[in-house]
């Protein structure tokens, strides 16, 4: 399987602070990679160096075996990677209709597509015409997959999806997830709930202090408690 | 469980649509209506205040789109009014005789070219202003605030070295002078025309904001810039083509300004600033909406206070802008989280 995206040796300072101390990172393509770690081990920064949100200081970033870490934001985006933040960042003052729109970069948005995303995720059908700051945490969670989804992306990026979100909704979300990845989409997926990235991720690699220090497949760190509780510092027992 | 499930129980989100502000010109103009002698003085200085507001709104409506998407502090925004004004007189004063023709045809082929190179030049100043002065200090406040004084300063010089010291006549045109009557009231018709010009460019930004597709851009990037270039979109063209139109907006004012005082003069910009920042905190910051209603407000509290309590009309802006901000921190509409 060949590799999608690389990263070698990637450096990100924020400010005066050293963030990312020389991240090495593959993502296969058509597979879900789980990044894992605790809080503060460098999971987002590395997604949003990915993205150039913020620039790396030192290293390679290679996707599709074009350097990326080159390029602006808008650039690597076209290059055809999505992104979903922790965050969500819909657009409060635009309608459900309105972030995905701008999101449909290319034209008029795929009514097929369109009709896919309304399957999984109803009530942006529903709310299509509310402006998204009324919408709830799962609604708003649902339109920032949408709007990753609504034209088809090369890889995903999708920083801790199910974070605060009910049971319900984090259900709804990962069977999308696998719909997504079953239709042969690159996804890279921080997640901090063991269990949801067990359910998704081909392969998994860990980060600690602004560095990968284990990546292997999700199947052997599901197996090994032992692994488990020295990577992540917590058996798979008090994940659940 | 899947996402129609979740779906069964949710009950529709009403979007809240908030008319209150839009009352507060309503309210304020009716609130007034008992404390004036007779309903003749109070129309005048009612259209008069909408009038007044419908220019500051012109002026302020660029720099709150400035202010709100590419959270620049942008103090020389006073230059493009002055400028703005200065270039109609370029186009005017050779062009008298038609202002002075009692034809409205040549009065309009005066005035609608001396606009047209006001826009055109703030806007091309615009450009030349955010790519030399502004780009370099983008996310830096203080830097900001200083180097755009400093752009204000120079230009304001710049106008002296070029025009002399000495005030310009921008006389009306013909057909504008005088005033319509209605009953007893006496409404210039100057007046009317910038009301309905205030209105027209107010209609036009929301149809742009709301119905295109680079309106949609930049409403949502006065939210979140970062997620815009997410979705692949260059901000910074957006950002320069902003600046370009609030410069050329700015313009506009001046000319409708210089036309409203007949009189043009290199302090004019700076000396508007302080409205037009006071209308742009009190609309909340990126909103082309409260932008509109805070210039109403503001116009029609300085006009009345004028008339009721001349000595107070100092400080009628400010207590408006107390006020306010007491009741809404972050102004009546406020976009940005800034």
């Amino acid at each position: 399987m060949s590799q999608l995206l690389t990263l070698s040796g990637v450096e990100t300072h924020i400010g005066r602070y050293h963030i990312l101390h020389g991240v090495e990172l593959a993502v296969s393509e058509g597979k879900t990679t789980m990044l894992l770690g605790r809080n503060g081990a460098g999971k987002t920064t590395t997604l949003r160096t990915i993205m150039g949100l913020w620039r790396a200081s030192n290293g390679e970033i290679r996707f599709a075996g074009v350097r990326i870490d080159t390029l602006g934001t808008p650039d690597i985006a076209r290059a055809g990677i999505g992104y979903v933040p922790e965050t969500m960042a819909v657009f409060s003052d635009l309608t459900v209709k309105e972030n995905l729109v701008l999101a449909a970069r290319e034209g008029a948005m795929d009514q097929t597509r369109l009709d896919w995303v309304f399957g999984f995720f109803p009530p942006l059908k529903k709310f299509w015409l509310s402006r998204a700051g009324t919408l709830s945490g799962g609604q708003k969670q649902m339109l920032s997959f949408a709007r990753a989804f609504i034209e088809e992306r090369k890889l995903l990026l999708i920083d801790e999806p199910t974070k605060g979100l009910a049971p319900a909704i984090i259900g709804a979300l990962i069977d999308c997830l696998k719909e997504v990845k079953r239709r042969g989409a690159t996804i890279l997926l921080v997640e901090q709930n063991f269990r949801v990235a067990q359910e998704i991720g081909d392969t998994v690699s860990v980060m600690d202090n602004g560095r990968v220090v284990h990546s292997g497949t999700m199947a052997e760190l599901a197996r090994d408690d032992a692994l488990q509780h020295r990577l992540l510092g917590l058996s798979l027992d008090t994940h659940q | 469980m899947s996402a129609q499930d979740i779906d069964a129980g949710a009950a529709l989100p009403k979007t809240p649509r908030d008319y209150l502000p839009l009352l507060l010109p309503v309210a304020l103009a009716l609130a007034a209506l008992p404390f004036i002698p007779s309903s003749s003085t109070w129309v005048t200085l009612t259209i008069a205040g909408l009038a007044m507001g419908m220019m500051i709104f012109v002026m302020a409506s660029g720099l709150t789109l400035i202010f709100g998407l590419m959270d620049v502090l942008n103090f020389g925004h006073g230059a493009f009014i002055a400028i703005g004004a200065y270039m109609a007189t370029l186009v005017l004063i050779p062009l008298a005789g038609w202002m002075q023709a009692d034809s409205v045809w040549l009065n309009l082929a005066a005035i609608v070219p001396a606009a047209l190179f006001a826009i055109v030049v703030t806007g091309a100043l615009g450009l030349a202003f955010e790519r030399i002065v502004i780009m370099p200090v983008y996310g830096q406040h203080l830097k900001q605030i200083l180097i755009t004084m400093g752009g204000m300063i120079v230009a304001e010089q710049i106008l002296y070295a070029f025009f002399g010291p000495q005030q310009i006549p921008l006389p009306l045109p013909t057909s504008l002078r005088g005033s319509f009557q209605f009953g007893e009231a006496a409404v210039e018709k100057y007046r009317v025309v910038a009301v309905l010009v205030g209105l027209a460019v107010f209609l036009a930004m929301l149809l742009i904001l709301n119905r295109t597709k680079i309106g949609l851009l930049i409403r949502a990037g006065v939210e979140n810039t970062e997620m815009v270039e997410a979705l692949g979109y260059r901000i910074t063209r957006l950002f320069v083509g902003v600046f370009m139109a609030g410069s050329a907006l700015a313009g506009l004012g001046g000319v409708m300004w210089g036309l409203y005082r007949e009189q043009v003069n290199a302090a004019m910009g700076a000396e508007l600033m302080v409205l037009v920042f006071i209308v742009v905190i009190i609309g909340g910051l990126g909103s082309v909406t409260g932008c509109f209603i805070g210039a109403l407000l503001v116009a029609l509290a300085t006009n009345y206070a004028g008339f009721l309590m001349p000595k107070a009309a100092l400080i009628t802006d400010i207590l408006l802008m107390v006020v306010i901000l007491l009741w809404r921190p972050r102004g009546l509409y406020p976009v940005t989280s800034r």
